[in-house]
């Protein structure tokens, strides 16, 4: 079994062993390229590694969870977070471990190396699989080498890999990975080149940086860009870069630094030097018999290759495209900050003062006309905050992702969303909100007349301090009777807010005791003191930055409802003029234009029918236990209330469980009185999920069809441990 | 969420393509498990398989009728754990005889040809299983019930 082969071991047959870049790079090496100097982990290493830690049944079972195609991008990522968990935890098997150790350091010699994927799938598909694989520069110590071989094995199994691996038809569980162990090659000057523009077949491109390649593989230093006439071999245009940053070996990898004066005012390459790495591509282009994309490195003004692949030229709309948007589904933590910016000094404060202006206009005083031109004002307005809910808000929940890899990665711990206690108990604007319900049924609870009244429906005394501060709250956050945050119009009356406060105060403190008692600080003093120096700085800010992303998941919703109930107020106004003059049987032409409106806005229900049918043989199905994933750790067992409709959750009783398609802050607040909370969408990204683990409810998400399978009423036991619920019938 | 003709035909396919299933019965409390040969109507209504009158399984669903049948895909191997279909049929057992017993021992001999001796032998009944409900288990841990109109 060879674990470990040298460039100049490699032959044809080698080439799916150990994946199209580590061989191309052995092709290279024998036709004397200046490459690094490397070794090749076959996929028997990798083989050896998943089968002596019993990782391959593990992860198909992972992955057979459910269909995939029923799986949202945000189960996906759950999927791959447990398994890249797992193959954290797992030991490397004693004989490969000792094998590897005795290679690399009698080869390598304390050097720090460069660890990268090599996909023997890309073969298999013809695909490119760039930048779909993780890949790490500076690696130094055996122990770290090893543990970042496992990093690399992992990385097969990452999201955006299982999406592109399914797209293009491969079979996951056939897929392995060899890894090329590299010695860094610590070049002052680095890039890539293209020996043929993918747009232009006359020209060939380079891009350039100072510093390690993968600043501007990364996408984190901006490239001075050359581009050259293919058969001249002349240089027709070059477009410096602002050169402000470079990428440095630290201590512990690679960082991003400013970068020294003297060299920012000159390019990175001299003309003469761009020909000469034009060269370079030509050579790789004529070795491969096709366009290649070559990543080089200048050290002691020698050029190393460090890898080199073929140019995938596709139209747009075909695979590439897509290969993309999976890319996008990682985030840098630069991207992110600046999001953050964006979204907490301009975006939040916007939409605040959108939501009070429009709900200071008074439109009962406006003309027909005008109140029709202003339904469709409102109607863009609230469009375009649904549009950047989408674009800025959405993409920002990445923060939270990529907080919970680098603590996973530092801790390793058995649950791999221990890290979610440290974003949990945030200030969130659902959690004021029930907690001024809580006070209010507090209110009832200790007032027996008021308890009364309520419970028989009798008008509340607004000048009471009852009334005032019902009124403060229907202020800020609405009857709760719609189904977006500040809306006071879709019952006639406060009855949904009494019936829930009515329940809150029959059941006290239903909210404080099942607050899970939390580790959150001493976790979190863990954590940082795995970390010295400006590593310290980096966990701190990422921690900061989770905790925004996390807390913004869930008030994004509320910040947008409140939006939405300005436009619906004006929908619910002119739907009011228009039946007024319809039950007088009058017609008035201003109102054409205000009913056509009415007509565009309308939206319609989700009324989806049971699933539960007989076939031709008499045959009824019934669900018993149902699969999803878990999202909050606990079990918990009583009736379902499964919520279609907003105006379903006023029926809400104390100790049920919360059984919906989605939930959203907007319904959030019977959260208090659930004992625990099932959701067809999947993921430990969303609402449900957020939520259920501030109060430390048992939650599963991703049960396709859970409110049709799920009765109100059915008896049902939630184990937000396996994510499984079990449907409890008395016989069978 | 597999449909539900997804799951009747994937019971089915269990009665096309095992041979084999495991009968639980009981005496006085005490579980009995016995490995059979099966075969089941399309209509997923009856099991049915062949048993000399002297066993002890034969003696117990005489006592007491109500058995349990596990059916599975299984094949010993890692991949069990995602890809086996299990089915667990309850039911009530009775032994068949008169003009239906030709009928069932035909339908139970084109499955298992190989048995006709031991099936048409004077000591053995044949046995049908009315059954009521099939719990199926997939995915691991994904569980659906069926119940049957009979």
């Amino acid at each position: 079994m060879n674990w470990i082969l040298s460039p100049l071991e490699i032959r044809p047959d080698h080439r799916h062993r150990i994946g199209p870049k580590a061989y191309a790079l052995s092709l290279m090496a024998r036709e004397g390229f200046k490459i690094p100097d490397t070794l090749f982990l076959t996929v028997d290493a990798y083989n050896a590694f998943v089968n002596a830690a019993g990782l391959r049944e593990r992860i198909l079972i992972e992955l057979n969870r459910k269909k995939f195609k029923d799986m949202r991008w945000e189960e996906i990522w759950d999927c791959a977070t447990r398994i890249r968990n797992i193959f954290l935890k797992k030991q490397i098997p004693d004989a490969l471990k000792s094998y590897l150790t005795e290679k690399i350091q009698s080869r390598f010699s304390g050097k720090t190396l460069a660890i990268r994927s090599s996909a023997p799938d890309e073969d298999a598909s013809g695909s490119s699989f760039a930048g779909l694989h993780e890949s790490f520069v500076n690696v130094r110590g055996t122990p770290s080498i090893l543990d970042h071989i496992r990093l690399v094995w992992a990385s097969l199994w990452s999201d955006a890999a299982l999406l592109y691996r399914q797209e293009i038809g491969l079979h996951v569980e056939k897929s392995a990975m060899a890894v090329v162990l590299q010695e860094t090659v610590t070049g002052n000057r680095s890039g890539v080149v293209f020996s043929q523009n993918p747009n232009d077949e006359t020209q060939v491109i380079i891009e350039s940086v100072y510093g390690l390649n993968q600043g501007l593989v990364d996408g984190m230093v901006e490239p001075d860009r050359w581009v050259l006439d293919r058969d001249k071999k002349t240089v027709l245009s070059h477009k410096p870069s602002q050169r402000e940053h470079w990428m440095i070996p630290s201590e512990h990898g690679v960082e991003t630094a400013p970068l020294p004066e003297d060299l920012s005012r000159r390019p990175p390459l001299s003309s003469q030097e761009a020909l000469g790495i034009c060269d370079l591509a030509y050579r790789a282009e004529a070795l491969f018999k096709a366009p290649q994309d070559v990543e080089w490195t200048i050290k002691n003004d020698t050029p190393y290759v460090l890898q080199s692949r073929p140019i995938t030229t596709l139209s747009p709309g075909e695979t590439q495209d897509k290969r993309a948007w999976y890319l996008s589904l990682h985030r840098s933590v630069e991207n992110l900050k600046a999001l953050r910016t964006t979204i907490e000094e301009t975006l939040i404060p916007e939409m605040t003062k959108t939501a009070k202006e429009l709900a200071e206009q008074d439109i009962t005083v406006l003309s027909d006309r005008e109140l029709g031109h202003e339904v469709r004002r409102r109607w863009k307005i609230n469009q375009h905050w649904v549009n950047t809910y989408w674009e800025e808000f959405i993409p920002y929940a990445h923060g939270i992702r990529l907080f919970g890899q680098y603590y996973n990665d530092a801790m390793r711990p058995d649950d791999p969303y221990e890290f979610m206690n440290l974003l949990t108990q945030t200030k969130m604007v659902s959690l004021e909100r029930n907690q001024l319900m809580e006070d209010l049924a507090s209110m009832v609870r200790q007032d027996r007349q008021l308890f009364e009244r309520l419970k028989a429906g009798e008008p509340l005394d607004l000048d009471s301090e009852f009334g005032e501060k019902v009124n403060q709250f229907i202020e800020k956050f609405g009857d709760l009777s719609c189904a977006v945050t500040g809306g006071t119009e879709c019952a006639t009356d406060t009855r949904p807010l009494f019936k829930l406060l009515l329940e809150m105060a029959v059941n006290p403190s239903s909210l404080a005791s099942r607050k899970k008692p939390k580790d959150a600080r001493a976790l979190q003093q863990r954590f940082l003191e795995r970390f010295q120096g400006p590593k310290r700085k980096e966990a701190e800010e990422l921690l900061n930055l989770a905790r925004s992303s996390y807390r913004l998941r869930d008030d994004d919703n509320i910040y947008l409802g409140k939006i939405e109930a300005q436009l619906l107020s004006a929908v619910k106004e002119a739907k009011s003029r228009v039946e007024s003059f319809e039950r007088r049987g009058t017609h008035k032409s201003e109102l054409d234009d205000l009913k056509s409106v009415i007509q565009d806005l309308d939206y319609g229900t989700d009324n989806r029918k049971t699933s539960l049918r007989k076939d031709e043989y008499g045959v009824k199905i019934n669900p018993r236990q149902l699969v999803g994933q878990p999202a909050g750790p606990g079990l918990s067992k009583g009736m379902a209330r499964v919520v279609r409709q907003h105006l379903d959750l006023q029926d809400f009783k104390h100790s049920e469980i919360l059984v919906c398609d989605a939930v959203d802050p907007n319904m959030s607040f019977v959260i208090p009185l659930a004992a625990g909370v099932v959701e067809r969408r999947g993921g430990m990204l969303i609402h449900g999920a957020i939520i259920a683990r501030e109060y430390g409810l048992p939650c599963v998400t991703g049960i396709p069809d859970a409110t049709s399978l799920i009765h109100t009423g059915d008896e049902i036991t939630v184990d937000g441990y396996l994510g499984i619920v079990t449907i409890l019938q008395k016989n069978l | 969420m597999a449909h539900y003709k997804d799951i009747t035909k994937q019971i089915r396919e269990l009665f096309i393509n095992q041979k084999l299933a495991v009968l639980s019965t009981h005496h006085s409390g005490q579980p009995y498990a016995s490995l059979i040969a099966f075969a089941g109507k399309q209509d997923l209504k009856e099991i049915f398989f062949v048993t000399s009158r002297t066993t002890r399984k034969f003696a117990n669903l005489s006592a007491d009728s109500r058995v349990a049948i596990l059916i599975n895909s299984s094949l010993n191997m890692d991949s069990d754990f995602h890809e086996a279909v299990s089915v667990t049929a309850l039911g009530n057992a009775k032994e068949i005889n008169g003009a239906e017993k030709d009928e069932i021992l035909g339908l139970y001999l084109s499955k298992h040809p190989y048995l006709e001796a031991f099936a048409t032998s004077p000591t053995c009944a044949v046995v049908g299983v009315t059954i009521t409900t099939y719990v199926m288990v997939k995915n691991f841990q994904q569980v659906m019930e069926l119940h049957i109109d009979q």
